[in-house]
């Protein structure tokens, strides 16, 4: 499997997503977020970061790129796209994923390694989670029919939810299942010299989407 | 100019600089000309009151790349691959507005990296703020942790490390210490001087507006006092979404060879940058002020000389590239402008739309400022307050306790949980994992450690001993991680050189500096120089702050500082020998007075050297440098980290002529707190003083034996959020 890593003017983690790829594809290549064509790429990531600076809103301007027309259009025929922290916000924000990404209940940054469990699997995953902006939130409604629908990918563990996001919820896909947001940073989990590898388990999941 | 005061001297000049200006240029400055004067002549620009003593320093070294005098200082990793590294302060901008001062000295630190062709990694920071039960200081803690984290994390480089202190003498004049780590491929390193006559100088970054305008001479070089609200306007505002694109910007550039130097544009913008590229290459620089791009149309060439608008960089590019330069700008949305050239004659001349506004000798501009003696004169004593906040005599449990929870001591999780520790994917040790950063570097084939620290109470006690403290500190550090030494920059915070104490002070710490240095073999690469750090109440704690970058060739087998296993035994190492002078202890009870012992670098040197072997080989389970608080502290924080307890004695230290209370609390170089297996320590020469385990934390002392639970300890380590909240 090949992976394209989105990149915006502001995008902080793109070479890490684009090392966690290569560790766990067959390749990896950067696509520039003006860039119309993916370029053959089997499956997307959009990274972390601040695209644009996120001045106005997180993700709200890195939504209207090229690159994520293009993405929106591969994202419908059924590609593999994962939206990391920023990226979850833009994806959010080009009404690929639900709901929205609010300010931190304490209103602070937060940097600090969180464990996650799968929805379904219930498998545990310890990954690093580094935003400001990482509450997720959506109406009650459409919280029930995510849940029934069994879009919601992961939750954060019992006193992991620090960010306070609605019913602890760390990540959501789409109807398909073929995007997925979360806050957590996965590409920051796939070397145990810099903490965990359970980070290449999220991208597993999408690949298993593509096959 | 006729009444009142001349403007010269509203600009910082003294009346016989400003004789030898007009001697130098054979006439009296136009307006042009005396503000760059006024700001390259200024104490931040010119280092007038401490050139002649960093003379002192040793800077050679075989592993340098580039020392003292460009924009970063840089080391050898090996592999063709070069570190660059740099710590500068943002003291007086961030008193005066913490979140902005600080996040934009984090943005100034690192173009100083990547104007070297070094990509920045790390970012490191050195804090001192007044105590936090004053409202102020908390203030200024808030701020200044939020701008870094703002800056930092916006840009995508790792903040893996740093230190902070609270104490009274800041609280009116905090300091704001940031550090950049860069790596490069050594061939790729460019400089800062200006060469090829007729090439193009081109303007990068954002335009420029009046803000930060006189930043360098009335902020940067006058005491702190009442009426700091109206110097608002002079702090400048940072914007990492543009530094960001500028970084990827000149990293491209660099990378296809496009530009012949590159230098940042930081305290006294344009004026500094190509006043000291010309200087450095011998060349003269036309500048046309019509050709900046502006904020405001109406600035005058002086306000556009001048001005300190941040996320701006100067290159020197042949004319005929100019277009492709400008076009990698234009793909990283970051502005361009080709606003002058590179002349013959070693002068530089302002022009407005051609016509010539202002003219001067490079030499006169750069390297004419006159540079001064100290007259040091050593203070009859303890010249800051005291104030007691434990009683002498009080329970040893309740003076553990008071030491964990002295936010000097507590956990900072508080603080660098706001910062990202991970972006780059470099970070093997996080903050508090173990006593220096440790950043791996694949492409090196190894890794880097990185220690920051000086301890400013101690250097107050004793400005030439506490100075060598403050290296060994580092040193120390980075043997814990099993890094040696590859070199070493500071910060030099000091109160007003003019007056005889601050002078005294001044003096001894750079010899101390110099010593210690000598002492170990390390060069110093770079460093940065702030005066006049004074408030109403005095001068600042004098605080050298010392940043070492140390090798290590395996970040596997790097150990942390946590107890591991139950039934290791726990060792000190080295010539450890505790008093309570200058220590926390010391400063809870009030009885701060002048003087520390003097340590044996030596026989510190070979602790390290046999802490480092033994690191490497993967001997030991936790390695912790003993420092503030002493052993009983060390020990708590190694029980603390690793969530295990321990049953100690320290009864042995009364053989180096420790009192139980020394053993316990004293402070001072040369101690490294290690666990593991028994026959190891025994083999390296450790000092056996118990063994992991439990839920207690006992350390035997005498009549001063103790013994808390870890989780009372914990609490207590773990009281800073409250602290920084002012509810605990």
């Amino acid at each position: 499997m090949i992976w394209g890593v989105l990149q915006f003017p502001g995008s902080c983690d793109e070479r890490d997503a684009l090392n966690a790829c290569e560790l766990h594809g067959d390749g990896a290549r950067l696509v520039w977020h003006e860039s119309r064509e993916l370029d053959g790429v089997d499956g997307v990531v959009v990274p972390g970061g601040f695209s644009y600076g996120d001045y106005l809103r997180a993700g709200a301007i890195a939504r209207f790129s090229p690159a994520m027309e293009a993405v929106a259009e591969a994202a419908a025929g059924g590609m593999p796209v994962l939206g990391i922290c920023n990226g979850f916000q833009v994806l959010c924000e080009a009404g690929l994923l639900p709901g929205a990404l609010l300010r931190n209940v304490e209103l602070r940054f937060r940097c600090h390694q969180v464990e996650l469990i799968e929805e379904g699997s219930g498998e545990r995953l310890s990954i690093p989670a580094k935003h400001g902006e990482g509450r997720y939130y959506a109406p009650e409604e459409m919280l029930d029919r995510l849940e029934a629908n069994g879009q919601v990918a992961y939750r954060y563990a019992d006193g992991h939810n620090s960010n306070g996001s609605v019913r602890d919820i760390a990540g959501v896909t789409n109807e398909r299942g073929n995007v997925l947001g979360l806050m957590p940073h996965p590409e920051h989990a796939v070397d145990p010299l810099t903490g965990s590898t359970d980070g290449l388990r999220v991208f597993d999941r999408l690949a298993r989407v593509a096959a | 100019m006729t009444v009142g005061t001349p403007k010269y001297r509203e600009l910082g000049l003294t009346d016989s600089e400003y004789e030898l200006i007009v001697e130098k240029l054979g006439r009296e400055p136009n307006d042009v000309e005396l503000a760059m004067f006024s700001l390259l002549w200024s104490e931040h620009c010119a280092y007038k009151h401490s050139r002649k003593l960093l003379r002192r320093l040793p800077t050679e070294g075989e592993r340098v790349v580039m020392g003292p005098g460009e924009n970063a200082g840089a080391v050898d990793v090996g592999n063709g691959y070069a570190v660059a590294f740099k710590v500068e302060s943002h003291n007086h901008p961030s008193a005066v507005e913490p979140f902005q001062g600080a996040a934009t000295g984090v943005g100034g630190i690192m173009r100083d990296v990547f104007a070297i062709g070094a990509r920045p990694i790390a970012i490191l920071d050195s804090l001192r703020f007044g105590e936090l039960d004053s409202v102020r200081s908390r203030h200024l803690l808030d701020g200044a942790v939020r701008g870094i984290g703002h800056y930092g994390n916006s840009i995508g480089v790792a903040t893996v490390g740093g230190e902070i202190y609270f104490e009274e003498p800041y609280e009116h004049n905090c300091l704001v210490n940031a550090m950049c780590i860069g790596f490069a491929k050594t061939a790729d390193m460019v400089r800062a001087a200006a060469a090829g006559v007729g090439n193009s100088i081109v303007l990068m970054g954002a335009s420029t507006g009046r803000d930060g305008i006189g930043g360098a001479s009335v902020l940067a070089s006058a005491e702190l006092g009442e009426g700091d609200e109206a110097k608002r306007p002079t702090v400048q505002i940072g914007d990492p979404f543009e530094e960001s694109k500028l970084l990827e910007c000149c990293l491209e550039l660099l990378e296809k060879g496009l530009l012949v130097s590159l230098q940042d544009l930081g305290a006294a913008g344009l004026t500094s940058s190509a006043g000291e590229m010309a200087s450095a290459g011998g060349v003269g620089i036309d500048i046309d002020v019509a050709r900046v791009p502006l904020r405001e149309a109406d600035m005058e060439p002086f306000e556009i000389m001048v001005s300190e608008s941040q996320e701006r960089m100067l290159a020197v590019v042949e004319p005929g590239r100019v277009e492709e330069v400008r076009a990698i700008c234009g793909k990283w949305q970051t502005g361009s402008a080709e606003i002058g050239a590179v002349t013959e004659g070693g002068r530089i001349r302002i022009l407005r739309d051609g016509e010539v506004v202002g003219e001067m000798p490079v030499g006169a501009l750069v390297d004419g400022c006159p540079l001064y003696d100290l007259d040091p004169v050593e203070p009859e004593g303890w010249i800051y307050g005291n104030r007691e906040t434990l009683a002498a005599g009080a329970a040893p449990e309740r003076e553990l306790l008071s030491l964990l929870s002295s936010p000097n001591i507590a956990s900072k999780r508080w603080a660098f949980e706001q910062y990202d520790s991970i972006v780059g994917s470099r970070t093997v040790r996080r903050p508090e994992q173990a006593d220096a950063a440790v950043l791996q570097l694949p492409e090196a084939g190894n890794a880097i450690a990185v220690s920051i620290d000086g301890n400013g109470r101690r250097v107050a006690c004793d400005p030439y001993e506490g100075t060598i403290e403050a290296v060994l500190e580092c040193a120390q550090n980075l043997a814990c991680v099993g890094a040696e030494p590859l070199g070493l920059t500071n910060c030099l915070n000091f109160g007003n050189p003019e007056k005889p104490a601050g002078a005294w002070q001044l003096d001894r710490a750079v010899s101390g500096l110099a010593d210690a240095c000598n002492a170990l073999g390390v060069p110093v690469v770079g460093g940065n120089v702030s005066l006049y750090n004074e408030g109403p109440d005095g001068p600042i704690y004098p605080t050298p702050v010392v940043a070492m970058v140390g090798e290590l060739p395996d970040p596997e087998q790097v150990a942390g500082n946590a107890f591991v296993r139950e039934g290791d035994a726990i060792g000190l190492v080295g010539p450890f020998e505790p008093s309570l002078a200058g220590s926390e202890l010391a400063k809870q009870r009030g009885e701060l007075k002048m003087g520390l012992p003097r340590p044996d670098v030596a026989s510190v040197a070979a602790a390290c050297e046999l802490v480092r072997t033994a690191v490497r080989a993967g001997k030991l389970a936790s390695v912790h440098d003993v420092s503030d608080g002493g052993l009983a502290v060390a020990v708590a924080e190694s029980a603390i980290a690793g969530g295990i307890g321990c049953e100690t004695n320290v009864e042995h230290l009364r053989e180096r002529g420790a009192q139980p209370e020394e053993a316990l609390f004293g402070e001072g170089p040369g101690g490294f707190l290690v666990s593991g297996d028994r026959a190891t320590l025994e083999e390296l020469g450790a000092v056996l003083i118990g063994t992991v385990g439990g839920e207690q934390i006992a350390i035997g002392a005498g009549d001063r034996s103790l013994s808390i639970s870890l989780t009372t300890a914990r609490d207590a380590w773990q009281s800073l959020p409250r602290q920084a909240a002012g509810v605990g």
